[in-house]
């Protein structure tokens, strides 16, 4: 099978494509949040709001506006008509076709859709036109409000370099190295270079080579088509580093707060997972630092509206000032949850030219807050692989206290191969952390999304991570719990027996239920209905005997001599299964139940298949013949879905084990596959260009 | 004392038992004696070493066959002393006898309603069918029929056979009367578990549906060796004759099977959708799926562009119980969908125009796969469910020249013929002749929806404006005019041919209240001998 170069070899050369910028697009379908804040209808703001965004963080600016008696329009292409946001706004303007380029960064389509809707402001969410300084000054010419900083100060922290200057200038802590840019060539012998949160960065091994210069390519490839700007910085590695990002909030006036900082430090390939606010690691006094040298930052960039200053923060609580984002950030509702404040509404307000109406001290820390980024995506691959898919069936778990779901999408709603996979924000609070975790998995555990792979099973096994709740965690934390990737949940032997009660009471439950016909008079009057029933139940290569005894709706199980108890309300229909195991309450899902006895059951957030097996079937099981699977090492196969980049191979060459055979892109990350054998190229299926499907049928040797 | 003299009288009657039985035993068995013999000879069939060859191909016997498809200890057998009667070629000798001959056959329960199984048992002579064979199958079909349960054949024979000649061929046709008889009468289902060929493949032909086992089951008139000299093809069992051929390309079979065991734990399932005689209402099973539940993913599934597909099993599961649907030949004539599913428990038939292959069109195959399906629902008192968006009927000389016309007028006859309750749902295009066909309101559809995506037209814009407006120039605006008028459910609406357009979150909602209202439809056909579908 392809491996994924991208994923090789992260050690001590980091090559950084500069600046990140997220193509986000999903977004807010929240449940009761609860602000502090008060909606002064007295306060005129805007009448309308064109949001320059789609998806969760869309709905999540409209939710706000709704609040606030502003009428909000929504952009969306074409294949976005019956989206979420669209349907949400008051009023909706296609942009263009799907692609990204055509429609939501189209300027003009979008510069169009504001006068003709006479739309007084635009809030661009993040990602897309954000922290595009070129959109702000078209709209300034027009003298429509840019919800967010000023152009001036897009500018001077929308490049790496240039910010790190600022941030020095204001006294600010940054990385020691080398300020400017760095001319790399081929031939490189790396230095330590350090990390930024960007979604391009590449981390290389300085003794390898060939991979040096595959991996420079490619970041350099993907710098240039995503930024058109291909250098790189390079700066000091920072070891067991921790992210942690300060929210700041400045006005027009010269105020500017502080609003506590956020822990985003498990990441992977530098994208965040999972966050939250406060950080376990910071006490108050570095706290206080980091927020007033985030402060000292916003006030020399004469900096207005909501942004995040990041921080690198090593072991010993040195914190190095990393890039400003100039926008509102992906995680902002962690930080609505520990303050109360409504960002988005802070927002609207500075851009219209009203003061703060908060001081310093009047920002709490309330309890604790968690955010899970639920992705379409499949955590098996590299932690997580874009999956695409329609969404057969979606229920969030709002019906839980205190848990706040932002999406923008709905049962039906498709995951395609043009935007961010992004699912929703899972965001739990509670009083303390422990209370925002357990909240967070019992979340999770309620969460049915059906029709694409979701990132649920990675989510679950972090939040449960000792490690994860020791609060001892670095930007590395993945990789090196995980060092060979993940596998979903490790059964412990008390689970396994849990997963095989429930799986072979649900098994009997489904048996009898067929045993009853309503009204048919037909059906053979059977003495007693059975009590017993004796299975085999197999899960993951083990096989159990299994006795069941049924008493009401609670089972007493035997597997392999030790007796669990399982009750439940065994509704078969239902995508929840919520059981009582040994007086425990726990949330199964059932994915699947077919009439061979195969059960898929979603259980402590991994997916497991079982088979439920009668003694009878178990034995004669054995005569069944094996089918032998297909041999995949000399057939490759996309990952996942997205286009066909470079084809480096053609039939009838000769290539080696680990050669690179073609690139795939998807969510604009490239992904290089490479031969698992030595062989020669019998036949290539694909062509720079195409569109591939996940499973695809790419290239075949011999 | 009489303690004593008892005991003395029963050691010399148990003497006297005793002798005599060791006399027997010499000679002649007593009646208990070669009774059970008889039963357990007839327990091993062709024997263990013939019991592991079965086993080895990866195939079960019959007896093993008959266990897992019916409930425990259901199984009535019938006919287990029965021998087959040729004399001709050493067949008399007792070693070519076997008890029950080369099937077992009986009633039994599956999930405790009743069905008539045969299953044929390959370890004797091959599974071949001998006069006694075919006689066995005849009388539990004849039963079967009488007090009106479904039969189920499980095949697995080498043919006829030769030993008995003409014997064996009136066995044959014994059955395939019978099979016929039972058309409509009681549901029929086959499944073929190992070879098929020659006459035998008729019966299961007759039958409402046949299922295979994949790898390990054939169905062919001729197999290889004869086609090879014939017209010397070199092809193989599994080309010319297995699971994937007759699922896929002949559509003999409705659907496949992983193994043995996969498809008898499957047709215990599908048994459950059957009712168990024409006589009898479709079963209603305890549902947990909430009636009125709203499936809020239907409003989004018709893309805007008339062009863009999407998958009508989306459709299908979003509104069925539980998601359950069993799809029925779902790798033949894919541009058709049918199948069954519940809705609140009661067994339907969906038949639904699949937009994901040759944008749902009509062809031969796909008329003829749907009239079947819609027949045996009519015969058995399925509810009629139909999803509609058919662009029409498909176009060209291959399909002209293969009988388009007789062929999607069987659709045409079925959807018109059928009196058990009819729903269709317009989901978006109802064009020409393929809106007629697919159970509109005109061939007495009980209930009529269109969903706002509906458009009803003789044919899409593009062409009718070329006809329409022949030679003349603006045809953009021409079309954006017929596409105003046509190209929604109005002009449908307006005339009463669809009874409501309906929001499609709530059609399983609406769907399961309207089939509580037609339970009690009543309506027939004229009387006649039977009518003359265009076969």
């Amino acid at each position: 099978m392809a491996a994924y170069m991208i994923t090789s070899t992260l050690r001590r050369v980091l090559l950084v494509a500069k600046h990140a910028s997220f193509q986000s697009r999903c977004c807010v379908a929240s449940s009761r949040v609860q602000y502090s804040t008060v909606y002064d209808s007295n306060e005129k703001t805007f009448d309308k709001i064109l949001i320059a965004n789609r998806g969760e963080i869309a709905c999540r600016v409209m939710k706000t506006c709704k609040k606030m008696g502003i009428k909000t329009v929504a952009v969306h292409s074409d294949v976005d008509a019956s989206a979420v946001h669209v349907k949400m706004a008051d009023e909706a303007v296609c942009v263009g076709p799907a692609p990204t380029n055509k429609s939501y960064l189209n300027m003009d389509a979008i510069m169009d859709a504001i006068r003709k809707t006479g739309s007084q402001a635009v809030h661009p969410g993040y990602g897309f036109l954000s922290e595009n300084k070129e959109f702000a000054k078209r709209l300034a010419a027009e003298d429509v409000v840019f919800i967010g900083p000023d152009t001036h100060a897009i500018h001077a922290m929308g490049d790496k370099i240039e910010s790190k200057l600022l941030a020095k200038a204001a006294n600010v802590n940054v990385i020691p190295g080398f300020d400017g840019v760095v001319e790399v060539s081929y031939t490189v012998n790396m230095v330590v270079l350090a990390t930024t949160f960007c979604k391009f960065m590449i981390v290389l091994a300085t003794n390898q080579t060939g991979s040096t210069f595959n991996s420079f390519r490619l970041s350099s490839q993907e710098a240039a088509s995503s930024f058109g700007d291909d250098r790189l910085l390079i700066e000091k590695f920072v070891d067991n580093p921790r992210h942690i990002e300060i929210q700041v909030l400045a006005d027009k006036h010269g105020n500017a707060l502080w609003l506590n900082e956020r822990e985003c430090s498990i990441q992977r390939r530098n994208q965040k997972v999972v966050e939250e606010a406060p950080s376990t690691f910071l006490d108050p006094e570095t706290r206080r630092a980091m927020g007033e040298q985030a402060v000292q930052l916003a006030k020399a960039v004469q900096y207005s509206s909501a942004g995040t200053v990041e921080f690198l923060v090593d072991s010993n609580k040195n914190f190095y000032f990393l890039e400003m984002n100039t926008r509102l950030q992906v995680e902002h509702p962690i930080t609505e949850c520990i303050t109360g404040l409504d960002l988005v509404q802070q927002m609207i307000r500075v851009a219209k030219g009203f003061p703060l109406l908060h001081k310093q001290e009047d920002i709490p820390i309330n309890g604790w807050a968690i955010e899970s980024r639920v992705y379409a995506e499949d955590p098996y691959k590299s932690f997580g692989l874009p999956s695409i898919g329609r969404l057969s069936q979606y229920q969030e778990p709002i019906h839980l206290p205190k848990v706040r779901v932002d999406s923008g999408i709905q049962e039906g709603s498709d995951i395609s191969i043009y935007y961010d996979p992004m699912i929703s924000k899972l965001v739990t609070y509670g009083a303390t952390r422990a209370e925002a975790l357990q909240r967070m998995e019992a979340a999770l555990d309620n969460y049915v999304i059906r029709g694409v792979t979701h990132n649920i099973p990675l989510l679950r096994e972090i939040i449960t991570h000792p490690r994860f709740i020791s609060g001892d965690i670095t930007t590395n934390f993945l990789p090196e719990e995980y060092p060979e990737g993940f596998k979903g949940h490790q059964l412990t032997s008390e689970g396994r027996r849990e997963l095989v009660a429930t799986a072979a009471a649900l098994y009997v439950s489904a048996q009898l239920r067929s045993q009853r016909f309503l009204g048919n008079l037909r059906v053979s009057t059977t003495p007693q209905e059975q009590r017993q029933w004796e299975l085999c139940v197999e899960l993951e290569k083990g096989s159990h005997t299994v006795a069941v005894s049924r008493s009401g709706s609670t089972f007493t199980v035997e597997v392999d001599g030790v007796t669990v108890e399982v009750s439940g309300e065994w509704n078969l229909a239902s995508a929840l299964l919520p059981v009582t195991i040994n007086r425990t309450p726990r949330v199964l899902q059932c994915l699947s139940r077919d009439a061979g006895g195969d059960i898929t059951l979603q259980y402590l957030g991994t997916q497991f298949k079982v088979r439920v097996l009668s003694q009878l079937v178990s034995t004669l099981s054995a005569h069944m013949p094996e089918k032998v699977p297909e041999d995949t090492s000399s057939i490759l196969r996309s990952p996942m879905p997205g286009s066909v980049v470079a084809v480096s191979v053609k039939p009838g060459d000769v290539v080696a084990e680990g050669q690179e055979i073609c690139v795939i892109e998807a969510m604009k990350m490239q992904n290089s596959l490479i031969a698992a054998k030595a062989a020669k190229v019998k036949s290539v299926h694909c062509k720079a260009g195409e569109t591939v499907g996940e499973g695809d049928l790419l290239v075949q040797l011999e | 004392y009489t303690h004593i003299y008892t005991h003395r009288q029963s050691v010399a009657q148990s003497e006297v038992q005793e002798q005599s039985r060791r006399w027997y035993s010499v000679s002649h068995l007593s009646v208990q004696e070669r009774i059970d013999r008889k039963r357990n000879a007839a327990l091993i069939g062709g024997g263990q070493k013939r019991i592991d060859a079965q086993h080895k191909r990866g195939k079960l016997t019959a007896r093993e066959r008959v266990e897992l498809l019916l409930d425990k200890d259901s199984f009535v057998e019938c006919d287990m002393f029965v021998e087959h009667r040729c004399s001709d070629f050493g067949m008399e000798e007792d070693h070519n006898k076997f008890a029950g001959d080369s099937v077992v056959t009986g009633q039994g329960r599956i999930n405790g309603r009743l069905v008539y199984v045969f299953s044929q048992d390959f370890t004797v002579f091959g599974g071949s069918l001998s006069g006694a064979h075919a006689q066995k199958i005849c009388k539990i079909m004849d039963q079967a029929m009488m007090v009106g349960a479904p039969v189920i054949g499980l095949n697995d024979s080498g043919g006829a056979r030769i030993q008995e000649g003409v014997e064996s061929l009136a066995g044959y046709a014994d059955i395939f009367l019978r099979n016929v008889m039972a058309s409509g009468v009681v549901p029929q289902i086959s499944l073929i578990m190992g070879p098929c060929a020659g006459g035998a493949v008729y019966s299961p032909a007759l039958t409402d549906f046949t299922f295979m086992v994949k790898d390990t089951s054939y169905l062919f008139i001729t197999g290889p060796d004869v086609v090879k000299s014939v017209t010397n093809e070199d092809v193989t069992q599994e080309e010319l004759g297995g699971a994937k051929t007759h699922t896929a390309v002949s559509g003999v079979a409705h659907r496949a099977f992983e193994n043995d065991i996969d498809a008898l734990l499957n047709l215990r399932n599908f048994f459950n959708f059957l009712p168990l005689s024409n006589q009898d209402p479709a079963p209603v099973t305890e549902c947990h799926d909430p009636s009125d539940r709203l499936v809020p993913g239907l409003d989004t599934i018709v893309p805007f562009e008339t062009t863009k597909a999407y998958d009508m099993l989306d459709i299908i599961q979003g509104i069925a119980d539980e998601r359950e649907f069993f799809e029925i030949m779902p790798n033949y004539a894919k541009n058709i969908v049918v199948g069954f599913a519940r809705m609140n428990g009661r067994t339907v038939g969906i038949v639904g125009n699949q937009p994901k292959v040759a944008s749902g069109c009509l062809d031969i195959n796909s008329s003829v796969k749907g009239a079947r399906f819609v027949r045996f629902c009519d015969a058995f008192n399925i509810p009629i469910l139909t999803f509609v968006d058919v662009p029409g009927f498909l176009p060209g000389t291959s399909q002209e020249y293969g009988g388009i016309i007789r062929h999607g007028a069987k659709l045409l006859f079925a959807f018109a013929e059928a009196t058990v309750p009819k729903i269709t749902i317009i989901t978006r295009k109802a064009y020409g002749g393929a809106y007629d066909v697919m159970s509109s309101k005109h061939l007495r559809g009980d209930v009529n929806y269109a969903w706002p995506s509906a458009e009803v037209a003789v044919m899409g814009a593009k062409g009718a404006v070329q006809i329409i407006f022949r030679g003349k120039s603006n045809q953009a605006e021409q079309e954006a005019e017929y596409v105003e008028k046509f190209a929604n459910p109005f002009p449908a609406a307006v005339r009463g041919f669809v009874d409501d357009i309906i929001v499609p979150s709530t059609t399983r909602k609406r769907i399961c209240r309207d089939l509580e209202v037609l339970a009690s439809k009543k309506q027939t056909n004229p009387w006649k001998k039977h009518a003359n579908i265009p076969l």
